[in-house]
């Protein structure tokens, strides 16, 4: 395997990774909160149709970023409803959404569009298109620096830099700010927010909201800058894996960040060598592509040591004496 | 006396807190009735009453909980509306809950500052706390490593932590709901070192307990509440414990129990080396010895959570143990067939545990239901294959009677009655058994004093007749005046043995803080 090789799983690697990433984030801040969230997968999904519907309809990407930022919060504040204000299982919500999001896009995009479920392939504005850092150019020549500058870190879409740079973000909220305390506390001991004279409801619905948004950019990614419309199911699994990797990071904002890499990796090697072959026994493509799932039941499992859940999560906050 | 100088300086003097016909109803339950009360500015007012009189409804509502039906609150004079949290803390009013509203992996710092940050950046506002708590430090003695975090501190400092959160929101009104339940002797007085120093330095605190004790010990007035009503405000210095319990229970109630001396017969239950872990793995019991006889009562002393709960279930057949018990002579199964609460019940071991409403009672099922369970295959309630319904209800009806059960309805669910009445339905079910061995746990918690009183007197009664008793107890006054023989469990050890006449509060209240007896 040469370096280039390696370079371009790596890149692969990022792209495969921001999804992911964009999701898991998503849910940290849901789940530090006190709201377990497993409808990340329904909100990618339908941001993930209604970008690219309204890209592919007005041309624009922004317009259909938008839209499916609007679309994920509007599942978003379902969920949020549902858990938050009456109280309901967030499971069973969590559930419904992504039944929701799996009949609802296909329902919409074949009366639409009538491509068999799925919107017209998106070109020129309709994607983002990726991003040249400065000087890639003039220095991709140099060995070694140059191809991990110019193919492993230029040429991505802004959404993928967004991503990278919500993680460091992300932790600076959570641990250094007043509303990152209190959205630590309502998830630990919502009792203990509330009795300090800060709304409950209202900090949850806030996580609910940012929630909604990241996992609207991490649907508009999947559709407009990782591929060029959207097809039945394109998000696969992708909101379970976050999951998975959400736990395996221990709902730390740098931990997700290498546990979505780690999936990411997955994913890059499982599209690169469809059949691995490690001297003469030929791994078949199947089994590749179901890596990335068997580590998330694995993690799933537990098998990664003791992760310990935000104590409050789950419960709907009922107050009392 | 702190009462009278304030009066006497500033005359007319504003009460710190007034309320003035407070009236609150849930559904049909009238929770407060027209309850009108003034506190002076730096006093200490005691609210005593038995569960379910109200106070912590009516502190609810002064802390922006629940909102009054009726009614209104004057703060220092003023005519104040709480309608929330925020509006109490606002009006200079804190709260230390009776269980602690901490985030537990915070630090100190973190949880003070919570919901009174200044600005949306942590760090200055991490800053000044760590001044002020130092401040407050020295102004009241009440010292806390700020950045140890709370699952690593004893309850007493978490305890100092829900007071300072308060002072550092400015609080002048501190209302402590129950502070000593979860304290032991020692941190108990020093609570009351705390609380006597606020008052020096012109606190009001609300004292909420059901310990008269405590009352007559700290409080300058006591205001008692029955059925939701306020029967009587009086100077605790002209007042008696015996008038305060005949105010909260509406007659004459007999504080001591009233027994002879044991005669303890034959060794029943033998207790070698016993060790239980708990689901996690964790050992809670770590070698225990101990034996009880018929005819006397041996008692458990211990601040909950130190092993108590699981020698309770181990002999109870509610969890698998390590190590040899025998009853009468005949080993027990620790783990495995014949180590269940069925086998435990055949060898004549009765249980009343600790926790009535999880272990001891179904809620939704009807009384005659709760009466039955565990002697459900008892031959007197069966017909060919099916229960004897008729037979229960008469059996039932039976017990209630001679428990005194309010209201002796067999049909109602356990849920419907209050606490003391649901417990009278376990002692009596358990009792009524003329059992070996009875293990008693907690019997009297959550239980008002007209009930206490009977449940000792049947506790004592059974002994009498003979048989062997194991009683759990966190209430050292419990402890103290039922049991003939005290065991003093520390970190799921027994920390020594006392006999009650000869050792006092002190000595157990260092036992169970792990000081041994040397060194006590």
């Amino acid at each position: 395997m040469d370096f280039l090789t390696l370079i371009q799983i790596f890149d692969s690697t990022i792209r495969l990774s921001t999804p992911l990433l964009l999701a898991c984030l998503a849910g940290l801040f849901s789940e530090r909160a006190g709201v377990y969230d497993i409808g990340l997968e329904g909100k990618m999904l339908m941001a993930a149709f209604f970008s690219a519907a309204v890209a592919a309809v007005t041309g624009s990407v922004w317009l259909g970023l938008l839209a499916g930022i609007a679309a994920s919060m509007v599942l978003a504040g379902l969920h949020g409803v549902a858990a938050i204000t009456f109280r309901g299982n967030q499971l069973i919500s969590g559930v419904a959404i992504n039944f929701l999001a799996a009949g609802l896009t296909v329902l919409i995009a074949q009366d639409w569009f009538q491509q068999g479920g799925r919107t017209p392939s998106l070109m020129g504005g309709g994607r983002f298109t990726p991003l040249s850092l400065p000087l890639a150019e003039t220095l991709a020549p140099v060995p070694v620096i140059g191809p991990i500058y110019a193919e492993l870190l230029s040429g991505h879409s802004i959404l993928v830099y967004l991503a990278f740079l919500a993680v460091p973000a992300s932790w600076w909220v959570l641990n250094r700010t007043r509303f990152g305390l209190r959205l630590r506390a309502v998830g630990e001991n919502p009792a203990a927010v509330d009795t300090a004279g800060v709304s409950v409801v209202g900090l949850r619905f806030a996580a609910v909201a940012i929630c909604g948004l990241l996992c609207g950019i991490a649907g508009a990614y999947l559709a407009t800058a990782l591929q060029a419309g959207f097809v039945k199911d394109m998000t696969a699994g992708r909101g379970f894996i976050a999951l998975a990797a959400l736990i395996f990071a221990k709902w730390r904002p740098w931990h997700a960040m290498w546990a979505c890499l780690l999936f990411g990796f997955l994913q890059a090697v499982a599209l690169r060598y469809q059949n691995l072959d490690i001297g003469g026994l030929v791994i078949p493509v199947q089994v590749m592509d179901a890596l990335p799932y068997i580590l998330t039941v694995v993690i799933l499992a537990g098998f990664v040591g003791k992760a310990i859940p935000p104590r409050a999560g789950g419960e709907p906050y009922v107050k009392e004496r | 006396m702190t009462d009278d100088q304030a009066g006497g300086r500033q005359a007319p003097a504003a009460p710190a807190i007034e309320l003035r016909g407070i009236s609150k109803a849930f559904g049909p339950v009238q929770a407060n009735k027209d309850i009108s009360i003034r506190v002076m500015p730096g006093t200490i007012h005691g609210i005593i009453g038995e569960n379910g009189a109200g106070k912590s409804t009516l502190m609810s509502i002064l802390y922006g909980f629940y909102k009054a039906d009726e009614g209104e609150i004057f703060i220092n004079g003023r005519k104040t509306e709480i309608p929330d949290s925020q509006a109490a803390i606002a009006a200079g009013i804190g709260m230390v809950f009776q269980h602690f509203k901490l985030v537990e992996n915070f630090t100190v710092l973190e949880n003070i500052i919570l919901g009174a940050e200044d600005g949306g950046l942590l760090r200055p506002s991490l800053s000044k706390a760590r001044k002020v708590l130092s401040e407050l430090a020295v102004e009241y003695e009440l010292n806390v490593d700020p950045e140890s975090r709370i699952d690593q501190i004893g309850v007493g400092m978490q305890q100092r932590v829900e007071i300072l959160k308060a002072l550092y929101r400015q609080a002048d009104i501190l209302i402590l709901d129950e502070p000593t339940g979860v304290l032991t002797p020692a941190e108990a007085d020093q609570l009351f070192r705390i609380l006597d120093r606020l008052r020096a330095e012109g606190k009001t605190i609300l004292l909420i307990t059901h310990k008269l004790r405590e009352i007559m010990e700290i409080t300058d007035t006591v205001s008692v509440m029955r059925r939701g009503e306020m029967t009587a405000t009086v100077k605790t210095a002209d007042t008696s414990p015996e008038e305060l319990a005949e105010l909260m229970v509406g007659r004459k109630v007999l504080l001591r129990v009233d027994k002879v001396p044991a005669r303890p017969g034959q060794t029943v239950l033998e207790v070698d080396n016993l060790r239980v872990r708990d689901p996690k793995g964790v050992e809670r019991v770590k070698g225990i010895d101990l034996t009880v006889r018929g005819g006397e009562i041996l008692g458990i002393a211990g601040v909950a959570g130190n092993g108590q709960s699981e020698l309770l279930e181990v002999l109870g057949g509610m969890r698998p143990g390590h190590g040899q018990i025998r009853l009468n002579g005949t080993p027990l199964a620790l783990e495995g067939p014949g180590s269940d609460g069925r086998a435990r019940r055949a060898a004549g071991i009765a249980h009343v545990p600790e926790d009535r409403q999880r272990e001891g009672l179904i809620m939704e099922f009807h009384a005659w239901e709760n009466v039955a369970f565990g002697y459900h295959r008892d031959p007197a309630y069966q017909s060919g294959p099916l229960m004897n319904n008729a037979a229960l209800l008469r059996d039932t009806q039976a017990k209630m009677q001679k428990f005194d059960v309010r209201p002796p309805d067999p049909s109602l669910a356990a849920k419907n009655f209050s606490g003391g009445n649901q417990q009278k339905i376990v002692v009596a079910r358990e009792i009524e058994r003329n059992p070996n061995l009875l293990l008693v746990g907690q019997p009297t918690r959550g239980v008002d004093i007209g009930a206490i009183e009977f449940i000792h007197k049947q506790i004592v009664a059974l002994r009498d007749q003979g048989a062997a008793i194991l009683l759990v107890s966190v209430e050292l006054d419990e402890i103290l005046s039922l049991s003939d023989r005290i065991a003093v469990m520390f970190d799921g050890r027994i920390m020594g043995e006392r006999l009650p006449g000869e050792t006092d509060e002190r000595e157990l209240g260092l036992l169970m803080a792990g000081v041994s007896g040397e060194a006590a």
